[in-house]
């Protein structure tokens, strides 16, 4: 017990998908309590001082998305949304609020697990100290002296591309909407051109994918935005 | 310096111009001084070398008039059929308007653009037949004579003595794109009349033979030259202003007519017209309609109507104001219009009243800014019947049923019979006094004519009876005339005021009326729901207010008219051809206007803000009461009023469906999202229940594991079964919203491939995108759909190992392909747009699973882009699936804050 385990907050209403969720978390190791509608999450998640909380967005009592607005006044631990319905545009919204991943029903609990670890590991990542170098595949970030390296030879990026670079790397595994995007790397004016992301990722992985139509590392989340992973 | 500067408000409205005269056909007018001088030779030589030009020319009506070298030049071409008329029993051949229209040719001839149609034509004159063509971008060739010029007919008329009917507005005239003169010289005209070259019809030969005269021919020479010189002249000014040659820039200081009730008003109105013409200036035509005015005799008040309506051919624009003050009216009227010159008819000098202010002076005194001019007024008694109007009028004041003419002689007798015993008692003045009264009560009871008969008669009675000599009409004492004088003035003054109030107050009470009659109509009509109850209100203010049978024709959203709205009094019989003709042209028709007056019904365009909804058809019982200035604003009214209610009918209906659209998809939707909920948790469950169990301690055998694993996979064949199910349902009901935004294809072709990655595992996928693709509005997450279905598609119908390759080109139409191949067995032969239909599988009852709706859905989500799918095999073997997709206006990307660094560059 050198680490304590990490505690995981499920809000979900449907007993047999919470019952599954808890499952899979506990095999992982984690901690999980659960609740079954927002006012309820909202209290243990106030008291039980989780690493995480994977929240349903359709619950009893109200939208899920409340629930992170208010979670996001007073804490930054990860949430993953789980959604049942179609609409990429409930998971925008969710997103935006300050979800950090969200994962579509029906999902494995291989699925599950890959997002939640990937989330712990992020917030791991957070917690230490500040990377000056970001190494991913064949890519090599220096992020003090601003060079891109790709085998050993250097990229050319412009400013923008490489702020976005910037700016995914440093969200990695998180889904990063397009309004995300170009608030942090356009700035706010820009924040219904969302040609202009769509533009730059196509130049960012022409730069540093292998074959862009069918990328490793900037991922597509069609209609909602896009996936850094290493 | 800012002068030299064109207008940007002129500048507008000469594009405007522009386009509007770009849209309609040309009109050529050849031009000559007199009839034989070879206008129509002239007209079909150029004709001729347009035919030879390949120009689509087509003869609507040219007289040859027997002469050889016209009818040598007819021939070969095509000519119209003529229209037959029947009219007071014989069978008249009349242009066919309609016919024209319908053959639709480049090029249309139509010989005397003077020419009146005979009654019972569309129009009552030819050019309105070739405004109309022209309008509906038809070219015409046409011919015109100097004495048919409106404005110049006054003057032909007093050089040869012959006055012609048959007139072209001048602003016809003026509007035509080209003018072509045709000259010939008075000589080799009198040369031609003598070899019988020249067409003069029989009746009025003498009169013709008159007209040919030297001195005639050689003025009428001099006035087609200047005419075309005019012309020319207007021309050059117009190049000069366009090309901004010099600042030529008009003031607009328009002209303003007055016309009044008094003689001449015909004439003022063209001298205003060529006054205008000279000056280029537009114009204005207003009649003030006073109370006094209101007493005119019905023949006066066509005469200014028919003055209005010259003004109006003239091209002026015209008004016909109500108000009690005339000078008033008109000076509002100029300062509100912008018109700085104000054109009256002299008023005749009246010496035996020199107090009498002219309106022309009034004019200058009210407004001394305003220029006034004064125009003589037709000298001389040139036409008979233009005396009697008046007197007619005079006569029908005096008018009244004879009862009241026998009750004013009772009266008289009466006032005798009460004077007679009081004689004795009063003194003669009072007596006199009891006359004047007897006068005053008999104008007040029975109007002016009866008042006056009163009058003469107390005079008569008083005398007889009372002034002695009594019992004779003789009078001893020479003051009793100056009694009989007073009192005789007294009573018709007495009777004249009289008579004038009441009349006020009638006109006062009539139009009070009208009004209350309009309130209410309006009231009623903000109250109906229908357009039956729109039409039965009409139909009953019709009947109340201009003792006119009504009928609404309504026109539906694709601008066809209906049979009329029935209403419980029956419809008055409604000829559907005039009808569409007023709905198509927003213009009145039917009786009292320029088209096919001689219908026996009116038919006013229903004008409403968004546009005409349909025609009000009016049959009046005495046309000629809907002509009178305030009947017809009256009608105007009813008609806006009208048009108003029908068009919030109308909108009452379309909130209506939206209503139920809305009601009926927001039901549907979450009917839909309700089953999608319903169905997809439990399936939910399923997967992660089964996932869950190989995660159950202690660890399934292999064989639970596998049992696990297949309930797994099932529940998620079951979950894409049934979203294919949700979204065919969801795309037939229309309830999906696009949401398009511009899109890199690269990007979604990609995610498509890695949402099926694991359905291609046994396949090799490739992709071909073109370097330069622009971006595509879609929406995403239905066009990934459709790629994806179709690489289920190819990976399910073709065996492992096999190619499948994602590519897209510029396709036609600027549409941009995007193809899915594979190098598989291909598609079944003759099936190629089966396999898009609902539930139709390429291979029945084949092993491979599917239900047939991936195609469907792809083909309804494709079109909803507008965009095509289709599918073939390739010459290769195997299938190819293209679809389309508009290729839009893509967004700049503005990248100008977004340099490489130079170093950067370099190295």
């Amino acid at each position: 017990m050198s680490e304590p385990l990490p505690v995981i907050i499920v809000i979900e209403d449907e007993p047999t998908i919470r019952r599954f969720v808890k499952l899979s978390l506990e095999s992982e190791g984690c901690q999980v309590f659960e609740a079954d509608c927002i006012r309820r999450g909202l209290i243990e998640a106030g008291t039980r001082k989780p690493d995480m909380v994977v929240l349903d967005l359709g619950l009893p009592d109200g939208n899920g998305v409340d629930f992170i607005r208010d979670l996001r006044t007073w804490s930054d631990i990860p949430v993953i949304v789980l959604s049942a319905r179609t609409s990429e545009a409930d998971k925008v919204e969710a997103l935006d609020a300050g979800a950090d991943d969200y994962l579509v029903k029906p999902f494995g609990a291989a699925e599950l697990l890959a997002r939640v670890r990937a989330q712990l590991r992020r917030r791991a990542h957070v917690h230490g100290a500040a990377q000056s170098v970001f190494e991913f595949g064949k890519i090599r970030v220096d992020f003090g002296r601003r060079i891109v390296e790709r085998e050993g030879m250097p990229l050319h990026l412009t400013p923008i591309e490489f702020r976005l670079l910037v700016y995914l790397t440093s969200n990695a595994d998180s889904v990063l909407t397009h309004r995300q995007l170009l608030k942090n790397v356009w700035g706010p004016s820009h924040a219904e051109d969302s040609h202009y992301v769509r533009v730059y990722m196509g130049h960012l992985r022409k730069k540093i994918e292998d074959d862009p139509s069918q990328p490793k590392h900037i991922l597509t989340e069609t209609g909602v935005g896009y996936r850094f992973v290493i | 310096m800012t002068d030299q500067r064109p207008n940007p408000d002129e500048l507008l409205s000469r594009i405007k111009e522009e386009e509007i005269r770009a849209a309609r056909g040309k009109l050529k007018i050849f031009f000559g001084a007199s009839a034989g001088v070879g206008k129509t030779y002239a007209m079909l030589s150029a004709a001729r070398q347009q035919v030879q030009q390949g120009t689509d020319v087509v003869i609507g009506v040219v007289e040859a008039h027997g002469r050889k070298e016209t009818e040598m030049l007819l021939e070969g071409l095509e000519c119209l059929s003529l229209k037959e008329i029947p009219y007071r029993g014989k069978m008249l051949q009349e242009f066919d308007i309609d016919g024209a229209l319908a053959r639709k040719p480049a090029l249309i001839l139509i010989d005397e653009l003077a020419h009146s149609n005979v009654a019972g034509s569309r129009h009552p004159k030819r050019w309105q037949d070739v405004q109309e063509l022209l309008s509906s971008g038809i070219d015409v060739y046409s011919t015109v004579n100097v004495q048919h010029l409106e404005t110049l007919n006054d003057v032909v008329g007093g050089i040869t003595g012959i006055r012609v009917w048959e007139t072209v507005p001048d602003h016809v005239f003026d509007g035509a794109d080209e003018v072509v003169l045709v000259d010939l010289p008075p000589d080799e005209l009198l040369q031609r009349l003598k070899e019988g070259k020249v067409y003069l019809p029989h009746q009025a030969e003498r009169a013709i033979q008159n007209f040919f005269r030297k001195g005639n021919l050689i003025a009428l020479r001099e006035l087609a030259l200047r005419r075309t010189a005019d012309r020319v002249d207007n021309q050059m000014i117009q190049y000069r202003r366009e090309k901004f040659v010099t600042p030529v820039w008009q003031t607009r200081e328009s002209l303003l007519a007055c016309i009044g009730p008094g003689e001449g008003s015909d004439r003022i109105i063209r001298s205003a017209a060529r006054i205008a013409a000279k000056l280029d200036v537009p114009w204005h035509a207003v009649y003030v309609e006073t109370p006094e005015l209101r007493q005119l005799s019905d023949s006066q008040r066509q005469r200014i109507l028919k003055s209005l309506k010259l003004a109006q051919e003239a091209g002026a624009e015209t008004a016909s104001l109500s108000g009690g003050d005339a000078v008033e009216m008109i000076i509002n009227y100029a300062r509100e219009h912008n018109l700085a010159k104000i054109v009256v008819g002299r008023d005749h000098a009246r010496a035996w009243r020199p107090w009498y202010r002219s309106f022309a002076d009034s004019i200058g005194k009210r407004a001394p800014d305003l220029d006034v001019i004064q125009l003589a007024r037709e000298e001389g008694p040139s036409d008979k019947r233009r005396e009697d109007p008046t007197d007619e009028s005079l006569l029908d004041r005096l008018k009244a049923p004879w009862q009241s003419f026998a009750m004013s002689v009772l009266f008289c007798a009466l006032t005798t019979l009460i004077a007679m015993p009081l004689h004795t008692v009063f003194e003669l003045a009072n007596i006199a006094m009891l006359f004047l009264l007897a006068v005053v009560l008999a104008s007040v009871r029975y109007g002016l004519g009866p008042a006056v008969a009163a009058a003469f008669l107390n005079v008569a009675a008083f005398d007889f009876f009372f002034v002695s000599p009594r019992f004779s009409f003789a009078v001893s004492d020479v003051q009793y005339l100056m009694t009989f004088v007073v009192m005789l003035v007294v009573g018709l003054v007495t009777a004249k005021l009289t008579a004038g109030l009441k009349f006020q107050a009638r006109v006062a009470s009539s139009r009070e009326q009208r009004m209350r009659a309009l309130y209410e109509m309006s009231r009623d009509l903000s109250g109906a729901l229908m357009p039956e109850q729109i039409a039965e209100i009409s139909q009953r203010f019709a009947a109340t207010g201009f003792g006119a049978r009504a009928a609404i024709v309504l026109a539906d959203d694709a601008g066809r008219l209906h049979e009329p709205v029935d209403v419980p009094g029956g419809v008055p019989s409604i000829d559907l051809g005039i009808c569409q003709w007023a709905f198509d042209h927003g213009a009145e028709a039917g009786c009292g206007t320029d088209t096919l007056p001689g219908s026996p019904l009116l038919y006013i365009p229903l004008k409403a803000p968004m546009r005409i909804r349909g025609v009000l058809a009016l049959e009046p019982r005495h046309p000629r009461s809907l002509m009178a200035p305030e009947q017809r604003r009256l009608l105007d009214t009813l008609a806006r009023l009208i048009a108003i209610a029908l068009e919030r009918v109308h909108y009452v209906d379309v909130a209506q469906t939206t209503t139920v659209q809305m009601e009926s998809e927001r039901l549907r939707n979450s009917l839909l999202s309700a089953i999608s909920h319903d169905l997809r948790t439990p399936l939910s469950a399923l997967v992660g229940l089964a996932d869950s169990m190989l995660l159950t301690q202690p660890q399934p055998s292999g064989q639970q594991a596998e049992i696990a694993a297949a309930m797994r996979a099932e529940a998620l064949r079951m979950n894409a079964l049934v979203s294919n199910l949700l979204d065919m349902a969801r795309l037939q009901a229309g309830a999906v919203k696009l949401n398009r935004q511009w899109q890199l294809l690269e990007e979604v072709v990609g995610s498509s491939i890695k949402a099926m990655a694991a359905i291609l595992t046994q396949h090799r996928v490739s992709v071909r995108l073109p370097d330069d693709l622009p971006l595509l509005e879609f929406d995403a997450v239905l066009i990934e759909r459709v790629l994806a279905n179709l690489l289920d598609n190819a990976a399910k119908y073709t065996p492992s190992g096999s190619s499948i390759e994602i590519g897209a080109a510029l396709g036609e139409r600027g549409n941009i392909d995007i193809w899915v191949e594979d190098n598989g067995p291909g598609l079944p032969a003759g099936k190629e747009e089966d396999i898009f239909k609902k539930f139709e599988r390429g291979q029945k009852e084949s092993a491979t699973p599917g239900v047939g709706l991936g195609l469907a859905i792809c083909r309804a989500i494709v079109e909803a882009h507008g965009g095509e799918i289709h599918a073939r095999n390739c010459e290769s073997g195997g299938a190819r699936f293209v679809f389309s997709l508009p290729r839009g206006n893509p967004p700049a990307v503005d990248s100008s804050e977004d340099i490489l660094p130079p170093e950067g560059m370099r190295s």
